[in-house]
C-alpha cells in the first residue's frame, strides 16, 4: 500500500504517463468522435440525432466515475492517511464537475428533439444535478478548508468525509431509471449484454476510453501542480526560517 | 500502536458507511412512489386520480389506436402498459419520436369520462439503439418468413 504512497515515486511515473494519457486519449477520442458523426449508422428510431451518444455517454460515465474516485480516495486518506490521496481527490473535483456539467448539457441538447423537451424533473436528471452541486460544494468546502489550516495539500477531515457521504448518490443516479419511473430510458450497456448494435457500440467504447485517458490525464497534471505547490511552499518556509536563525543566534 | 489506529479507522469507517448505505436505502424506499415521474396505467384505474389534479400519464402508444380528429390537430390514442389501457385525447404539436408502438408520457387531466386530455406529450423511446439499414433488413426477413 505504502509503496504507491511515495511522493517521489508518483512523480516519477506522472512525468511521462501525464503526457502520454493526454496525447492518446485525444487521439481516440477524436477518432471515435470522427466515427460515430461522420461513419456511424444513423438510429431506426432517432436518425442522426442519436450522434450525441458519443459525448453524453463518456462524460456522463466521467462524472460518476470522479466522485467514485473522490470517494474511493477519502476513504484512503482517512484510514490509512496515505499523502497522495487527498491530493488525488482534490485533483479529481474540478475535472467531475466539468465533465457532469457536460453531461447536462449534452442530455439536454439530446433531449429536446428525442423527447420533446430540454428538461424534466425526473429521477435520472435530478439526481446527476445533484452531482454537478456535490462538486461545487465539495470544492466549496475544500477552498474554505485550505484558506484556514496551512500545513499540507490533502484534503481536510471534513472535505474527506463529504466526499464519503457524496457517494450514496451515484448507485441513485444509476438505479434511478430502474426504481423509479423515468422518462430517461434504462441503461443500454449492462453487466455483459447490450442493448445497442455493435455499430455504435464500438466507436462508444472508444470514445469512452479516450476520454476517460484524457481524464486521468487532466487529473495526474493537476496533482502534479498541488505537489509542486506544496515544494514551492515548504522552500520558501526554510527560507524564512534561515532568515530568523542568526537573530536567535545573536540572542544567545 | 499506530496500527490499531489504522484498525480502529477502519472499523469505525466501516460501521459509519453501513450505516450510510442503510439511511440512503431507507430513503430511496421511501420516496419510490413520490419519486416516480409518471402513473403506469394500471396504477391510474386503480386508483384514479382527481380529475382536476395534473398528472403525467406514461406507457406505450398501443398499434392501430391512433386516430386523427377531422380538426387536423387533435390525436386520440391509447396508453397501455399491458394490464390496463387508458384512451388520451391530446390537440397540439407532438414531438417527433411519438409514433404507435413507442413509449410516450402525456402531461395532463383525467376526465370525469374516463379520458386523459393532455396537454404535453412527450416521447419515451427504449434502450435499444438498432441501424437503420439493419431494422430494414430485419422487417425484410420477417417479412419472407411470414409470406412462406
Amino acid at each position: 500500500m505504502h509503496g504507491f504512497a511515495n511522493p517521489a515515486r508518483f512523480l516519477r511515473i506522472a512525468r511521462w504517463a501525464t503526457p502520454l494519457c493526454l496525447l492518446l486519449g485525444l487521439v481516440l477520442a477524436a477518432w471515435a468522435l470522427v466515427w460515430g458523426v461522420f461513419f456511424a449508422p444513423a438510429d431506426a428510431l432517432q436518425g442522426d440525432t442519436v450522434r450525441i451518444v458519443y459525448l453524453h455517454v463518456p462524460t456522463a460515465w466521467l462524472g460518476m466515475g470522479g466522485w467514485s474516485a473522490i470517494a474511493i480516495a477519502s476513504f484512503t486518506e482517512i484510514v490509512w492517511r496515505h499523502p497522495l490521496a487527498g491530493i488525488a481527490a482534490r485533483a479529481v473535483a474540478l475535472p467531475g464537475a466539468v465533465f457532469t456539467a457536460l453531461c447536462l448539457i449534452t442530455g439536454s441538447i439530446w433531449g429536446r428533439p428525442a423527447w420533446g423537451t430540454w428538461w424534466v424533473w425526473d429521477g435520472r436528471l435530478t439526481s446527476m444535478l445533484v452531482l454537478l452541486f456535490l462538486y461545487f460544494g465539495y470544492m466549496a468546502l475544500d477552498a474554505a478548508a485550505r484558506g484556514s489550516q496551512q500545513a499540507g495539500q490533502g484534503q481536510s477531515r471534513i472535505t474527506a468525509i463529504f466526499g464519503l457521504v457524496g457517494a450514496v448518490n451515484i448507485p441513485v443516479i444509476h438505479y434511478s431509471v430502474t426504481w423509479w419511473n423515468s422518462l430517461h430510458q434504462p441503461p443500454s450497456i449492462t453487466m455483459g449484454k447490450s442493448a445497442m448494435a455493435a455499430d455504435f457500440l464500438v466507436p462508444l467504447l472508444i470514445a469512452t476510453v479516450g476520454f476517460s485517458l484524457i481524464f486521468g490525464g487532466i487529473v495526474m497534471a493537476r496533482m502534479r501542480t498541488i505537489l509542486a505547490d506544496e515544494q514551492a511552499e515548504a522552500r520558501l518556509r526554510r527560507k524564512a526560517m534561515r532568515a530568523q536563525a542568526p537573530a536567535v543566534g545573536e540572542a544567545w | 500502536m499506530a496500527v490499531r489506529a489504522k484498525h480502529q479507522r477502519l472499523v469505525l469507517l466501516g460501521i459509519a458507511l453501513v450505516a450510510l448505505i442503510g439511511a440512503g436505502l431507507l430513503a430511496t424506499w421511501a420516496l419510490r412512489s413520490q419519486a416516480s415521474y409518471f402513473y403506469v396505467p394500471a396504477d391510474m384505474a386503480a386508483n384514479p386520480p382527481e380529475s382536476d389534479r395534473a398528472v403525467r400519464l406514461g406507457g406505450m402508444v398501443e398499434r392501430g389506436s391512433m386516430k386523427n380528429a377531422p380538426d387536423g390537430v387533435t390525436v386520440n390514442f391509447i396508453v397501455s402498459d399491458g394490464k390496463a389501457r387508458i384512451p388520451v385525447r391530446f390537440a397540439g404539436i407532438r414531438p417527433a419520436l411519438f409514433v404507435e408502438g413507442s413509449g410516450v408520457v402525456a402531461e395532463g387531466k383525467l376526465g370525469r369520462d374516463g379520458i386523459f386530455v393532455a396537454d404535453n406529450l412527450l416521447a419515451k423511446h427504449d434502450e435499444k439503439y438498432v441501424p437503420r439499414e439493419m431494422k430494414d433488413m430485419q422487417q425484410a426477413r420477417k417479412a419472407i418468413e411470414n409470406t412462406k
